[in-house]
């Protein structure tokens, strides 16, 4: 751990267990779950001056600082939030929660059904953009806050932050849309099924029960992980960073890994192979595929909207080709149409998606000033 | 590198045409002061169309509802109508399509303003024939790296709204901080139109 000045430090997580049952949007009911969370900063007297971190596809509760000295890496936006960083924790108390269906501490697939004793594993339900939501609600509700100085998400998160402004408009002043997209395009619900078919069809996969046969899919997660990877790169930063660099300067005439980009898809496929649930990422994906605020064009986005309230900064990446520009211009015509206050950024960067996870100067500086304003029209 | 010609006199001129709780779109914002002045003196509700980063945050950071789009590929993205004024302050000489941004600023606005600056003033004139193109403390640039492309005088502009439909409403003359009612073509170096469609 290398602790800086503008570091969160050591945190540790918290759990709280809910059992007021919850009704997805399936219609499936958990009759209980625990949800696990961390905080960053002090929450002010009036409690006005939170702000809710919402997580992407293999995203987490652990969003800044270290669990402990001896951790090698901080929490995985940390560039952003910290003392003094563009999402300050002087000013601001920032939650960081696992989502539902999660894998690192909230209930989900891997936890133990307390009806059977066994990990619910294919018996856990399918959850939507807008159940995570509804919990996320609930959180909030626990913590005593009735509203949120800003939701911000890059990317999956983005999604629950437009959607929080959709369902919950008088609890939010503020909602930061990185990276995100009103609903998946058929490209990207494509990649998404490849990824899950790679998990499906793994032998170890046992029908999403893999837990009780001592096994993982780890052959299937490692694909869908590797497929992943490339679409959150772009293909000038891949030909930049590995190009058609060997290992060994000559051709084997075989099938192990001689190019570097094999070498290093490979290394991050086994890497998440290790350390996620099958099952968590087939639900991402999923929840990914589902949310569409016009219910299947029933109304437009424009109306779908109607009911936001919130002010808005919505940013884009111009290498992002997995959720473009276009995506985000969607989302910002929607609510110029309603004549909401949004701003919109479309940043030039080399890094494709995952630009929204990197300390790209001017993206921090456009995240600090947007939220400086905001601190200073909310009295904080 | 801004167009800009290094004045704020036309932001007094454009704000009294101004309603108040006007629905506004300024197009080539810049660091958004004059939709915050805007704001301030006359409650006005917009948004700014900007392409610079750096003014992207100048606007962020001030509370300016700013969309980051190069104004040369029109408004998509803006419905007919949708807005009381369009402003384009001080970048129209800068535009490559003036035609098609006059057109877009009278689709999406019921009134559009332009200030432009003069190239008809006398003082250029005088560089003119002295066998120079003009360089002043409004327009500072050398022929070579002017991002000015399209200049006019105030005689070409009204002719040019004469010929694409586009009805001139009013229009005021400055001199530096000063109003010109006499042969403004030669002694205004600025001038504000409002204007619609015919």
């Amino acid at each position: 751990m290398h602790l800086q000045p503008d570091s969160v430090g050591v945190v540790t997580p918290q759990t709280l267990h809910f059992d007021t049952p919850i009704t997805l949007k399936s219609g499936a009911v958990l009759d209980a779950y625990d949800l696990v969370y961390e905080t960053y900063g002090t929450l002010n007297a009036d409690k006005s001056n939170a702000i809710l971190i919402c997580h992407a596809l293999s995203g987490n509760h652990h969003v800044a600082g270290f669990h402990s000295a001896e951790e090698k890496r901080p929490g995985w936006w940390d560039n952003m939030i910290g003392p003094g960083k563009p999402v300050d924790t002087t000013r601001f108390f920032v939650i960081g929660l696992n989502n539902l269906g999660g894998c690192h501490g909230s209930t989900g697939p891997s936890s133990i059904d307390p009806k059977t004793g066994k990990p619910y594993g294919a018996a856990f339900p399918i959850v939507t953009v807008e159940d995570w939501v509804e919990t996320q609600v609930r959180l909030a509700d626990r913590l005593g806050i009735a509203t949120f100085a800003a939701v911000i998400g890059g990317s999956l998160g983005g999604m629950q932050a437009l959607s929080w402004s959709i369902l919950h408009p008088q609890r939010m002043r503020h909602a930061l849309v990185i990276a995100s997209a009103p609903g998946l395009t058929a490209q990207n619900i494509g990649f998404n099924d490849v990824a899950r078919q790679a998990i499906l069809t793994d032998p170890d996969f046992h029908g999403g029960d893999f837990y009780a046969h001592g096994v993982v899919p780890r052959r299937g997660l490692r694909l869908a992980r590797m497929l992943g990877h490339i679409t959150y790169l772009s293909d000038d930063v891949m030909g930049e960073k590995f190009g058609r660099i060997l290992k060994n300067d000559v051709f084997q005439f075989g099938y192990g890994v001689e190019f570097e980009v094999e070498s290093y898809l490979r290394y991050q496929g086994d890497k998440f192979a290790d350390s996620f649930d099958a099952n968590t990422y087939l639900l991402m994906t999923k929840a990914l595929d589902y949310f569409d605020p016009t219910h299947h064009h029933r109304i437009s986005l424009s109306e779908a909207l109607k009911p936001a309230q919130a002010e808005f900064l919505v940013v884009s990446f111009t290498s992002d080709w997995r959720f473009a520009p276009s995506r985000s211009r969607e989302i910002v015509k929607a609510l110029l149409d309603n004549d909401r206050n949004v701003s919109y950024a479309e940043i030039t960067a080399a890094h494709g998606h995952d630009t929204f996870l990197m300390p790209d100067p001017h993206y921090l500086s456009l995240v600090r000033a947007y939220l400086n304003n905001a601190a200073k029209g909310m009295g904080l | 590198m801004s167009p800009s010609i290094n004045t704020r006199a036309d932001f007094a001129a454009i704000a009294r045409w101004v309603k108040a709780d006007a629905n506004v779109l300024d197009l080539g914002c810049g660091d958004g002061s004059l939709l915050k002045y805007l704001k301030e003196t006359r409650n006005a509700h917009g948004y700014g169309i900007e392409i610079a980063d750096a003014n992207i945050i100048a606007c962020v950071e001030k509370g300016v509802n700013v969309i980051q789009m190069n104004l040369e590929a029109g408004l998509s993205g803006f419905e007919p109508q949708s807005f009381d004024l369009v402003i384009l302050s001080q970048t129209l000489q800068a535009m490559h399509n003036i035609e098609l941004v006059v057109k877009e600023i009278l689709r999406v606005g019921r009134q559009g303003i332009v200030t432009i600056p003069n190239f008809g003033y006398w003082r250029r004139r005088i560089q003119i024939i002295r066998g120079r193109m003009p360089v002043s403390k409004d327009l500072p640039y050398q022929w070579y790296d002017t991002p000015n492309i399209h200049l006019c005088t105030f005689t070409d502009f009204e002719t040019f709204c004469r010929d694409h439909g586009v009805r001139i409403l009013e229009r005021h003359v400055m001199c530096g901080e000063s109003a010109v009612s006499v042969l403004p073509n030669l002694f205004g170096s600025l001038a504000v139109y409002r204007f619609e469609k015919m």
